[in-house]
């Protein structure tokens, strides 16, 4: 194990014994970006070395800390291209407030890394600039849409991450990377400065090498911001450090998403699961939401809709790439048709479709209503349960281009994790095992504002478990491809 | 089945302009979801109320306080063509360039 390969908070401990110096922290990640990030390109940029260690301040022990950011959350005065051809060249005039937040801490920002374009996919292949591989088989998509996240920390190159979840882009990425997600609760980060995909959706989250991590940046992101008309003004999350004890606790395993479509291998590592946690005193039973079935057709009807409204912007007028065009609405169409890639056209057509006159009842205000459907579901379940466990993926992660050519089989891909963010609620994915050296995530689920619980569950299983603790075999990458 | 004629429209009024080769590709693509999410129909929904969103809170507003945000430099930084502080265009109506 090098320094890349530790956690924050075992770093920061290092560094307040003086065992390790901050500089050598940050090398550490440096050296991993030299070494594997042309194999990997988890990142679309990379501050330069040079100030990425003249950042460290030795009064401020997070400066030691590298952090990498999606590139679809804006960083003043960085790129933010949000990996599509109209943005190419776009600079953030003004900082997220998760950034402001993070600079208050004087975490030290790395680089913005790949994701699928505007956050539209499940592989990160659908990113205009290349996909990203899996670091622990390069043949592997790391998942979507934050791949470059979840595989940026994967690799040591960055020591946690922020991505952006609309229907479980944090959580199937750090599934496929055998890293630690969370999507919280709708309303508890600040989306001012996320470039927006699915308002109603959206959430901005943590993305680290263990829970311990993951509920510390999840501490620092949360709270109030009257930047965001749907932030919610209510105490925030504050850090403390986790016990583990959930004897007594009651967890519901969701019967739906163990059913068709499920890995055995993937189902066999959830199974596995369930006995740790009865071994450390939790009481599960099964249950069923019969509505979430519903979710994916629910999901691609609302999502590409916000999409739809949402990425009207880009219109090549205020910012990003312009074709030409003799009149204003030709230019405007023609800068859309060229800068926009396919997936993300095809969303917007969608959404264009099922909101335009003669079909929004018939397809939008039918998908509003299963979404009460869905989120009713999830309120009866939480009468008996204290938290949910379900996979994050049915599979485990796929070989690049398994399913480019279909894009419904792709969107089936979402289906343990689509159903929470129509719910709003909060849910964490945690390494739970492995199948043929790769990693297997666990999603816990909780109602609304239980982060604090949903950690204490996730701590209880890791500390009980190695699989936290395993690095994949970058040396042994192999160059061949 | 899509039509072409409501790929058409879509695209219209979408600003989108597509080849004729995405145009037959979106019209098979978009069917096939679109076949999917018929899958809703199998439930009667109409007594169950639209969820447009999961937070229980609406109308947030703001007082209407002038504040500096940017500099006009700043708000102008990454258009694409720029003239004496402001956005330019092609023309809105059709004519010569």
């Amino acid at each position: 194990m090098e320094l890349a390969d530790l956690t924050a908070h075992e770093l920061l401990e290092l560094i307040s014994k003086k065992e390790v110096s901050p500089q050598e922290v940050v090398k550490s990640c440096i050296d991993r970006i030299e070494k594997y990030e042309p194999k990997i390109k988890a990142y679309l940029f990379i501050r330069n070395p040079e100030e990425i260690i003249n950042s460290v301040k030795e009064d401020e022990p997070y400066s030691a800390i590298p952090i990498a950011i999606k590139d679809n959350i804006l960083v003043k005065g960085l790129p933010n291209t949000c990996a599509s051809k109209i943005l190419a060249n776009f600079i953030a005039p003004y900082n997220a407030t998760v950034i402001e937040r993070l600079n208050k801490k004087s975490l030290n920002i790395i680089g913005k890394t790949n994701l699928d374009e505007f956050a539209m996919g499940s592989s990160t292949e659908n990113s205009a600039f290349g996909p990203t591989r899996n670091p622990w088989d390069i043949e592997r998509v790391p998942g979507g849409s934050s791949g470059g996240s979840a595989a940026s920390v994967a690799m040591g190159s960055a020591i946690w991450a922020l991505g952006s979840d609309t229907g479980g882009s944090i959580r199937q990425p750090a599934s496929f990377c055998g890293v630690v997600g969370l999507k919280p609760t709708y309303g508890t980060v600040s989306r001012y400065g996320l470039v927006a995909f699915a308002s109603s959706l959206d959430q901005i989250g943590p993305i680290t090498k263990d829970v311990t991590d993951c509920a510390l940046l999840y501490s620092f992101i949360n709270g109030y911001d009257p930047n965001d008309s749907t932030s919610l003004n209510i105490e925030p999350y504050r850090y403390s450090p986790l016990k583990g004890d959930i004897k007594g606790i009651k967890i519901g395993l969701i019967r739906e998403l163990l059913g068709e479509g499920v890995d055995p291998s993937v189902k066999k590592c959830i199974e596995d699961s369930v006995k740790i946690f009865e071994d450390l005193g939790a009481i599960i039973e099964e249950v069923s939401l019969p509505y979430i079935s519903y979710s994916v057709p629910t999901y691609y009807i609302l999502a590409p809709a916000e999409a739809s409204s949402n990425l009207a912007r880009f219109d090549g007028v205020r910012y990003g790439f312009r074709a030409s065009g003799k009149t204003a609405e030709e230019m405007m169409s023609n800068t859309r048709g060229e800068g926009f890639g396919p997936e993300v056209k095809r969303r917007i057509m969608l959404g264009t479709y099922v909101l335009s006159a003669g079909y929004y009842e018939a397809f939008y205000l039918k998908a509003l209503k299963f979404r009460n459907l869905i989120a009713s579901d999830f309120r009866k379940a939480f009468e008996r349960f204290d938290v949910l466990i379900s996979p994050t993926s049915p599979t485990l992660p796929f070989k690049l281009g398994e399913k480019v050519e279909n894009p419904l089989e792709m969107y089936l891909a979402d289906i343990c994790t689509i159903p929470i963010n129509l719910a709003g609620l909060p849910a964490i994915s945690i390494p739970s095992g492995f199948v043929n050296n790769l990693p297997v995530g666990l999603q816990i689920i909780g109602p609304v504002f239980s982060e604090a619980k949903l950690f204490e569950v996730a701590y209880a299983f890791e500390q009980a478990t190695p699989f936290h603790k395993r690095r994949p075999q970058l040396g042994g990458i192999s160059y061949g491809v | 089945m899509l039509s072409i004629e409501e790929v058409l429209h879509i695209e219209r009024l979408a600003r989108l302009k597509l080849t004729d080769k995405e145009r037959e590709m979106y019209r098979n693509q978009l069917n096939d979801v679109l076949n999917y999410a018929a899958k809703l129909d199998e439930i009667d929904t109409s007594n169950v109320p639209p969820m447009y969103h999961v937070l229980p809170v609406s109308n947030v507003l703001r007082e209407d306080i002038p504040r500096e945000i940017f500099s006009q430099e700043e708000a102008l930084s990454n258009a694409p063509l720029k003239e004496g502080g402001f956005f330019v265009i092609p023309p809105i109506l059709g004519g010569e360039e």
